[in-house]
């Protein structure tokens, strides 16, 4: 299982990285932790011509938090969030999702942006910037673009990065106070992609019911699905057990999954259900 | 061309190497063959078993996803850096040995740095932190019990100062 | 005297590998070798129309193409012996018929499998080989192809040996006493139908070859990733028609085995090929999804079983048709079929048995013993349908079991079966219902401390016995080196089991030297005329009575050398820590270096007629299996609306007889246990009907990691086998025999009220919400 050969670029500037991309008479892909690209160049089933690496722009490499906004560089590693304090303290359902993703290895190498781009429609990350409202930036030929997580994520593995553009940031917006988060998936083993997974935020209202509701699921379609009938019954509920069990209502119509190895489609509408509630009740706990 | 070979610089265990590589060369595939440092060990080539996880820059990485031009000017530990010419054993080492943690050995070294890297970076991880640092890295001969009772001995053992 | 054996002496072993200074077959690169890739099939039964290779030939540094023509030129297809070894009382009393089935190591004509080589390449390195694969030309014709068992069998399946008129491999059958009555005045009987599913042993080291021709005298050395270099030299030696010191097999450091590796493969036979034809050394390294595709499977079986039994459950008859599919070759015979057959009734007493069993042909991988070689798979069929009696008795699983265990006070236990060596089979020692005793004790325990998360407890029982320790022989040289250090030659090599620990321990105690004074050499055919090699839960048994016999004879030859000396009588003296003296006159100490040193031929005043060395040999030919046992308990967390199954704590009492290394002992088992976990679990080998493997790397076949580890609670028995002079039993295998079974029996027992039967594994979340769902079903039904 060794790659294909290929050309190897490590520019320093975006710029340079843009330009390299830009030749549409190379198939040319980016790399930045490998976590997902490598594993497929062993198996040969991704043999680009040119690789270009973005490790080397130290101009992609930040975590930093910007008026109240988190902005994740393409450079930066998944483990970096969960170093800071301060990123648990603003995004506490990121770093709970994030630290289901894989295992120390892997979230030392791999990026956030990478994990966005490539869209693993059972990964954690794409789930988790819907849920949280990101924005990612977009560089291309042309400059920048702002896409909304709701538009980026197409379907299996595309993303709305077009050809000849990297990636490079990722924005999280600040959480609005009083919002609890929850967070649940289901894997085979720890670490694993998940079988279905869940992402939530509830917001309550000065009247002690909810404000507002964002509910994810994963694992059950071509890319992340917002629960809105189920947001909708959440809204203005008590958070108890009556609106719980319509959310597991709505939610089993609304997911239509696939069967695969791991899990019959029946068990991922099943379980799809049973982890919007359970994630439904536990942003709402901790609210107060 | 870019396609060619070109020399890569890195350190290994605190030793400068330089050595040639075409960008396709898989690290795990450098430090062994190029640099015959083959105590890092290939288990599968697509991220899951982690026989092949030494130290780049401190952080735990599996050698077989990464091409060794990557690792440009790099700092990468490997295990026979951890007790090198004959050196008494780290700790985790140690603790290995102690509580029978390996059998066939092969699995081994990619579990030691595993842990090396997880206690460097928290010396007091605590054992679901432990449990999830151990999970990345695949045995077939042990059962895990005697590889979570050396890691807490190497975290005991570690904090106390050894 | 022992001083050794029974302490949990620290492993010598462990220093260099923990230093990353292990020699796996990876890391020996003789100066000047090439590497070796195999095109694969990518089709489960095609005719090879045709093969270019001259593109892969141009290519800068490709080095050589082999392809099935060529080598046919060159190897006869593969046979091996035991494939065509059958006792003839095994033959009289089932009636057994076993097609010998040659297998082409890279084939001319078809394909028959998914990942069977085509055409191998040779090259300056692997990536160079592998670019060069992507070059041949190979036309392939696709065949309807089969890869269930079942299909194989019906009557216009697709031939898979194109030279047989049906795809049965193996057939045979056995009855005692009158099983039609006994099933017919029973009170209970139960029928199921249970299915154990396709594995791969998976070692974290996958299978390498490197093969070297000695430019100077033409002796080829290979260096292989096996359990059995000497069966593997003496198979090369008959194939290559070479003599037999022609070619040296060496297992270096194995980074595990568990069967997979004892198996001979085509790609050993065509890289010592290539290396004789260029002259150079050859190294071929498995990758991954090579491994999964074309190193051995194991386990897949159907049963079709009942058990009879009267109204207070005393077990009347039992009768199962059990199929089992071979792959595409049957190349082991009756091997794991027979063990199969011998390990069903288990520790019970049944006195009435009808069963049958077949091996089917089919396009997917050859199937080879994985760890328990076919016990696993019978207990997971015997052990399933005893809980589904005690179901139908209302009556608790462990006290239907108790109530059937043979007892201590009835052995040596003669079970009517003719064993597979061709000796009436016949359990020697062992306390069954003690083991079972202690681990319901273990495991009722368990369930009331466990448990209050709002998960179902589920405990599941499984209780076997494993006939170990297997001949024909091993064998073993003592020597004693001019320091007074032992070295040890022994046919067993080691993938892990730490052999050269526990086999130093048993020779420095039958010498009476310290166990670090000992070195350990195994699996090297350069070192010993005849030996064997490790398989079948046999290392301490063969090799260590052989090696405790060869001690013995050196410790006797010390002796009579000093009594010599001290002009004693060798039963004065005392051999201890490697030191000889007088009893009661410690100033006569004399070290065993002080006794072998005046041999030397130099000595003038050396011993008149003495060996200049003293060492022995010898060869220990157990008459038979001595019986290990083994009472295992899983007490089970399932999450009923998520399906997810975490085994909380395993219990295992166990039965290996007398025991080297209580802590190598228990890694055994408990490494063993994580694989049948994996099997009850996470681990299948998944073929699609067009016989495409869907499992063919990590990400699809899932290996447990630590999270997946229970606690354990290990509990010994150990009662001394009467056999053999150590009383050592074997215990390689035996944790992996019954984890899918108890697993099994403790999520039913889980989901029990909720109408749920368990009729295979694994047991995903998905399978057990399945499982929920038809239990609702069937409770609606009945």
């Amino acid at each position: 299982m060794k790659p294909a050969r290929f050309a190897y670029e490590a520019p320093t500037e975006l710029e340079a990285a843009l330009a390299l991309l830009s030749d549409d008479l190379v198939d040319a892909r980016v790399i930045a932790g490998g976590q997902s690209l490598v594993p497929m160049m062993n198996f040969r089933l991704a043999v680009p011509e040119l690789l270009v690496d973005l490790n080397r722009i130290a101009a992609l490499r930040y975590v930093r938090v910007d008026g109240g906004t988190l902005r994740i560089g393409a450079g930066a590693r998944q483990a970096e969030l969960l170093r800071d304090p301060a990123i648990e303290a603003g995004w506490p359902l990121l770093t709970a999702g994030v630290r289901h993703i894989g295992h120390p290895q892997i979230r030392s190498r791999g990026t956030v942006c990478g994990s966005l781009a490539h869209h693993d429609p059972v990964a954690e990350l794409p789930a988790l910037a819907v849920a949280l409202d990101a924005t990612m930036t977009v560089a291309g030929p042309s400059g920048r673009r702002r896409i909304p997580a709701a538009d980026f994520f197409v379907s299996y593995y595309e993303s709305d990065v077009q050809p000849g553009e990297i990636l490079v940031e990722a924005a999280f917006p600040p959480v609005e106070a009083d919002t609890g988060w929850g967070f649940a998936e289901i894997a085979r083993r720890r670490g694993d992609f998940a079988l279905v997974g869940a992402a939530g935020l509830v917001r309550a209202g000065a009247d002690g019911r909810v404000a507002a509701a964002r509910l994810v699921l994963f694992g059950v379609a071509e890319r992340p699905l917002r629960a809105t009938a189920a947001e909708q019954a959440l809204v203005g509920s008590d958070g108890g057990e009556d609106v719980l069990a319509r959310v597991r209502e709505l939610v089993a119509e609304a997911v239509d999954p696939v069967a695969d190895g791991h899990a019959t489609a029946e068990y991922r509408r099943e379980a799809a259900a049973h982890l919007a509630a359970e994630v439904a009740a536990d942003a709402w706990g901790r609210t107060r | 061309m870019s396609e060619d070979p070109r020399l890569v610089r890195l350190t290994v265990n605190g030793v400068e190497h330089a050595a040639e590589a075409e960008p396709r060369l898989l690290l795990s595939d450098f430090l062994r063959h190029r640099l015959g440092l083959t105590g890092t060990h290939v288990g599968c080539e697509h991220g899951v078993c982690g026989a092949c996880t030494v130290l780049v820059d401190g952080a735990p990485t599996r050698a077989c996803l990464m091409f060794a031009v990557q690792a440009e000017g790099s700092s990468v530990t490997t295990i026979e850096g951890l007790a090198p010419d004959g050196d008494a054993l780290h700790p985790v080492q140690q603790a290995f040995h102690e509580q029978h943690a390996m059998q066939c050995g092969f699995c081994t070294p990619g579990f030691v740095l595993s842990t090396v890297a997880l206690l460097e970076e928290k010396p007091d991880a605590d054992d679901d932190e432990l449990l999830d640092a151990l999970s990345g890295n695949l045995c077939r001969c042990t059962g895990y019990r005697n590889i979570i009772a050396a890691a807490r001995q190497a975290r005991e053992g570690m904090k106390a100062g050894e | 005297m022992s001083d050794w054996i029974g302490q949990s002496v620290p492993r010598v072993e462990d220093d260099r590998l923990l230093r990353g200074e292990g020699r796996f077959v990876d890391d020996l690169h003789p100066a000047g070798a090439l590497e070796a890739a195999f095109l694969r099939s990518p089709h489960a039964h095609a005719r090879i129309v045709s093969i270019d290779a001259s593109a892969a030939l141009e290519l800068d540094g490709v080095e050589l193409v082999l392809d099935g023509q060529v080598l046919a030129q060159q190897a006869a297809p593969m046979v091996f012996d035991i494939a065509e070894l059958i006792p003839p009382n095994v033959a009289e009393s089932t009636g057994v018929t076993s097609r010998v089935h040659p297998m082409p190591a890279i084939p001319a004509d078809r394909v028959t499998h998914v990942g069977q080589p085509i055409v191998m390449v040779v090259a300056r390195d692997r990536y160079v080989a592998e670019d060069a694969l992507e070059l041949i030309d190979v036309v392939l014709e696709p065949l309807p192809a089969v890869v269930d068992a079942e299909a194989a069998l019906a009557p216009d399946a697709p031939l898979v040996e194109d030279s047989w008129d049906d795809n049965e491999a193996i057939s045979f059958a056995f009855t005692k006493g009158d099983p039609d009555a006994a099933f017919r005045d029973a009170a209970v009987v139960v029928e199921e139908r249970l299915r154990s599913n396709r594995a791969s042993a998976s070692p974290i080291e996958t299978r390498g070859v490197v093969a070297a021709v000695d430019p100077m005298d033409g002796r080829v050395t290979v260096w292989s990733s096996t359990q059995t270099p000497f069966i593997l030299r003496d198979f090369l030696v008959k194939l290559l028609a070479l003599g037999p010191d022609d070619i040296r097999v060496v297992a270096p450091d194995v980074g595990g085995g568990f069967g997979l590796k004892g198996s001979i493969y085509p790609e050993e036979v065509a890289v010592v090929l290539a290396a004789r034809a260029l002259g150079r050394p050859v190294k071929w390294i498995e990758d991954r999804a090579e491994h999964l595709a074309a190193s051995t499977h194991g386990r897949e079986q159907i049963h079709e079983i009942a058990l009879a039994a009267d109204a207070d459950g005393k077990l009347l008859a039992l009768r199962d048709r059990v199929l089992i599919n071979g792959g595409a070759f049957n190349t082991l015979g009756i091997v794991v079929p027979y063990n199969a057959f011998t390990h069903l009734v288990g520790p019970y007493e049944v006195p009435a048995l009808d069963i049958g069993v077949r091996v089917a042909l089919t396009h997917t991988m050859v199937t080879a013993p994985y760890r328990g070689a076919g016990r696993p798979e019978v207990v997971f069929a015997m052990e399933r349908a005893l809980d589904r009696l005690a179901r139908a008795l209302g009556m608790d699983p462990g006290e239907l079991r108790a109530r059937n265990l043979i007892g201590p006070e009835q052995m040596p236990y003669a079970t009517g079966i003719v064993y597979r060596d061709g000796t009436d089979q016949v359990y020697d020692s062992g306390d069954y219902p003690h083991l079972l005793e202690r681990a319901r004790a273990h495991a009722e325990a368990a369930r009331a401390e466990l448990g209050g998360d709002g998960r179902r407890i589920g405990v599941g029982y499984a209780c076997y016995v494993e006939g170990t320790g297997v001949g024909p022989f091993e064998s073993a040289r003592v020597r004693v080196e001019p320091s007074g250090r032992l070295t040890v030659f022994t046919g067993s090599s080691s993938q892990g089991q730490s052999h050269r620990t526990t086999l130093a321990q048993i020779a420095a105690d039958a010498v009476g030297v310290s166990v670090s004074d000992v070195d350990v050499v195994g699996g090297d055919t350069g070192t010993l005329s005849h030996g064997f090699g490790t398989i079948a839960s046999r290392s301490v048994v063969v090799a260590g009575n052989a090696i405790a016999t060869a001690g013995g004879e050196v410790r006797d030859r010390l002796l009579e050398l000093a009594a010599d000396r001290l002009e004693a009588s060798p039963g004065d003296l005392e051999l201890r820590d490697g030191v000889i003296h007088v009893a009661g006159s410690p100033e006569t100490a004399m070290p065993i270096a002080a006794v072998v040193g005046p041999l030397t031929p130099f000595n003038p005043g050396r011993p008149k007629d003495a060996a200049p060395v003293v060492e022995a040999g010898a060869i220990h030919r157990p008459s038979t299996v001595t019986y290990a046992a083994g009472a295992h308990a899983a007490i089970v967390a399932v999450d009923e609306r998520t399906g997810v199954v975490e085994v909380l704590r395993y219990v295992v009492v166990h039965d290996c007889g007398r025991v080297i290394n209580p802590t190598v002992a228990d890694g055994q088992i408990t490494g063993g246990v994580l694989q049948g976990i994996g099997g009850a679990l996470l681990e299948e080998l998944v073929y699609g009907e067009d016989g495409q493997l869907q499992t063919g790397s990590f990400i699809d076949y899932l290996l447990p990691t630590a999270s997946e580890a229970p606690e354990f609670v290990l509990e010994h028995a150990d009662v001394p086998s009467p056999l053999n002079p150590l009383g050592v039993k074997g215990l390689g295998e035996g944790g992996a025999i019954g984890p899918p079974a108890a697993v099994a029996n403790a999520v039913e027992d889980a989901l029990a009220d909720l109408g749920v039967v368990v009729r295979e594994c694994p047991l995903g979340p998905s399978q057990v919400r399945e499982l929920i769902r038809q239990g609702q079903v069937n409770t609606v039904d009945s």
